[in-house]
């Protein structure tokens, strides 16, 4: 019994980890600028497959790729920070090529809403016309080692996950609260008149917002295909969507909001998986997100805005 | 004459669309692509009573089609058909017809009690996280109806082509066309009755500023109230056609891809716009359907200058791609919609002295 309840613990923290880092880009870019980046389940993708593309040629599996095989962990090593940046790469080009022209327009902030979320539509389907709907494989990168401990049995794969994900959380913490960049990020969501009467160049910190957001979609999508090795075009739209509601539960725009609200949502579905039919998943794990955000509207950790008369 | 000109042109237009189904001048493609439209319409003008008269972002709306749609075809098959797991028919299926009405009716009630799950946070809760609340309500009724297995689970549901079957054998008219147009129409006339009637001005009111709003004492929690109903009732019977006009559903149709056309119709009309939302409807559908023509003419065209290797073709995937790049686009150059919040009077102001339409 013990052993079947721990076990799944590390599989809802290894879901939560991956809802988690999906959130916290949500967050990021609501927390600068309100807006809802409903593209980002989609750069989830797009770094799933970069990553393949990436770890592909470097194995040496294309004829134009490097003529010697690089071992697994080296390959896993280069391929984390070029994925990283290359998704941050698209996830900068779709905010310069459809968000702020018409930002700079001042057009209504739901317009921007919809053009997020058509380039995410644009995204899976360009994907599935141009790569076909056959399913990719993702090459082993990592020797799978099961540790034992009694009747528990975790993989080094789901250690992984875990602990990179609270390093990448505890890095991204640190680079807000203590760094100059990310002070100038809380300012932003603090008050977005009054930072550039201060001298700083807003489109440069709204353009760091993108490619902290997409990298981290880029790195969880590097997790999720060596935990779940098979890639298609829509495996980010329902984990964008799920990880978008565990950020409004913690409360968007806030950080460890995002975070906690991830392992919440990995909590909720394993549990109910564990004790109810597995179709059953959605259904009450949106009730009880929803019971939550009913009796706490502002989530979690968000801060009720006074509306001034 | 210019206060009947608009009924006496939908009567024409609704006569002029069955004759030409009954004498067969328009083959069932082109039919199904004009019901479509209709539906389309009814979809687009209800979700702008919330998301463009009441500015709150509502992402959930194919939720509501999918309660319509069940509650209507259960209702039908149950009554008239002999079907294997409601068994043998209660009423004679010659009594289809008239109760279809009543049918579209009662489903758009049940949908509207549906849309209190959105309607009641939404007192407490505004913005975003009202947007968050549609998108769970949507995974919510669609997994809901995945875990009903009497009603086919996820499998879908069917027995409603027995249903129009019936009604063609009571009178030989093309009867969905027919019920198609009657609610579009009936669904328009309510709408704009009600956001022009000072009794729904109250919603633009919340639009503008809710605090303001209710210091002038509107009610705001029973206009949100009326106007999540409403538009959730209209999407209801918006379903109830579709159910029908296909003749199967499942709840795979009624997912956030389906609610994402809603909104998309709705944004490229404008927010506001009763009249946006029917051009954009109307657009939206013959840009989806042209594309199912256009897109192998643009395939074997650039097949024949060799742009495209042989083994590559062009499929109706690239549908997918290019709507929404067309939309990226359009929003880029006009970022308020085809209308702005503006009505048809308001653009051409001259047609203002042919019709009225209140």
């Amino acid at each position: 019994m013990t052993a079947s309840i721990i076990q799944n613990i590390f599989n809802a923290l290894q879901w939560g980890s991956f809802y988690s880092l999906i959130a916290l880009g949500y967050t990021l870019v609501y927390g600068v600028l309100l807006l809802i980046n409903f593209a980002h389940g989609d750069i989830f993708m797009v770094g799933a497959y970069i990553s393949f593309f990436v770890a592909t040629f470097l194995l040496g599996g294309y004829a134009f790729g490097p003529p010697f095989g690089l071992p697994g962990w080296m390959v896993l090593g280069l391929t984390i920070p070029l994925t990283m940046i290359l998704t941050s790469v698209v996830g900068v080009t779709l905010e310069r090529v459809a968000y702020r022209p018409l930002r700079r327009k001042g057009a209504n902030r739901l317009y921007v809403v919809i053009t997020a979320l058509m380039c995410g539509i644009i995204l899976e389907n360009g994907n599935l016309a141009i790569l076909g709907a056959s399913r990719k494989s993702y090459p082993e990168l990592v020797d799978k080692v099961v540790y034992t401990f009694g009747s528990i049995t975790v993989t080094n794969l789901k250690i992984g996950v875990i602990l990179s994900s609270i390093l990448v959380f505890a890095i991204l913490q640190f680079i807000i609260t203590k760094t100059k960049i990310g002070m100038a990020m809380r300012a932003i969501s603090y008050d977005k008149f009054a930072v550039p009467l201060m001298g700083i160049p807003i489109d440069t910190i709204i353009v760091f917002t993108f490619v902290l957001g997409s990298s981290l979609a880029g790195f969880a999508g590097i997790l999720f295909a060596l935990s779940y090795p098979v890639l298609d075009p829509f495996m980010g739209a329902l984990i964008g969507w799920k990880a978008f509601i565990a950020a409004v539960v913690g409360g968007i725009g806030d950080i460890r909001g995002a975070f906690l609200g991830g392992f919440l949502l990995g909590f909720v579905e394993i549990g109910v998986v564990a004790f109810f039919p597995s179709t059953y998943r959605d259904l009450i794990a949106f009730t009880i997100l929803l019971i939550i955000l009913c009796i706490k509207p502002t989530g979690l950790f968000g801060v009720a805005k006074t509306t001034k008369v | 004459m210019k206060k009947n000109s608009v009924p006496i042109l939908l009567t024409a237009l609704l006569a002029l669309l069955t004759g030409l189904a009954y004498f067969e001048i328009i083959d069932l493609y082109i039919q199904s692509v004009i019901m479509f439209i209709g539906i389309n319409i009814i979809l687009a003008s209800s979700l702008n009573i919330v998301n463009g008269y009441m500015g709150e972002f509502s992402c959930g709306h194919a939720a509501f089609m999918a309660v319509g749609a069940y509650t209507a075809s259960i209702i039908n098959v149950a009554l008239f058909t002999n079907d294997k797991v409601f068994g043998p028919a209660v009423l004679s299926s010659e009594l289809a017809l008239y109760c279809f009405p009543f049918v579209l009716i009662i489903s758009g009630l049940v949908a509207a009690v549906a849309g209190l799950m959105i309607a009641i946070p939404s007192f407490k809760t505004r913005g975003d996280y009202l947007a968050i609340i549609t998108i769970a309500a949507n995974f919510i009724v669609t997994s809901t109806i995945i875990n009903i297995s009497s009603i086919g689970g996820a499998r879908g549901f069917m027995g409603m082509k027995k249903i129009v079957f019936a009604m063609e054998d009571v009178v030989d008219l093309p009867w969905m066309l027919v019920w198609v147009c009657l609610s579009t129409f009936t669904c328009i006339w309510i709408i704009r009755r009600f956001v022009s009637s000072t009794y729904g001005k109250g919603i633009i009111a919340i639009n503008n500023d809710e605090i303001a709003a209710e210091m002038m004492g509107v009610n705001t929690n029973r206009m949100k109230l009326v106007a999540f109903m409403l538009s959730s009732g209209l999407a209801g019977v918006a379903g109830a056609l579709f159910a029908h006009i296909l003749g199967y559903i499942n709840p795979g149709s009624f997912g956030i891809l389906k609610s994402t056309e809603c909104l998309v119709m709705v944004y490229l009309g404008g927010m506001g716009s009763l009249s946006g939302s029917v051009i954009a409807a109307i657009v939206f559908t013959l840009l989806i359907e042209g594309l199912r023509f256009i897109i192998p003419a643009i395939d074997s065209g650039l097949h024949m200058i060799a742009v495209l290797p042989d083994s590559y073709h062009l499929s109706q995937v690239w549908k997918w791609v290019i709507i929404p790049l067309v939309l990226v686009l359009l929003m880029q150059f006009k970022p308020e919609g085809i209308m702005g919040n503006r009505e048809l009077s308001d653009i051409f102001p001259r047609l203002k002295k042919f019709y009225k339409f209140k």
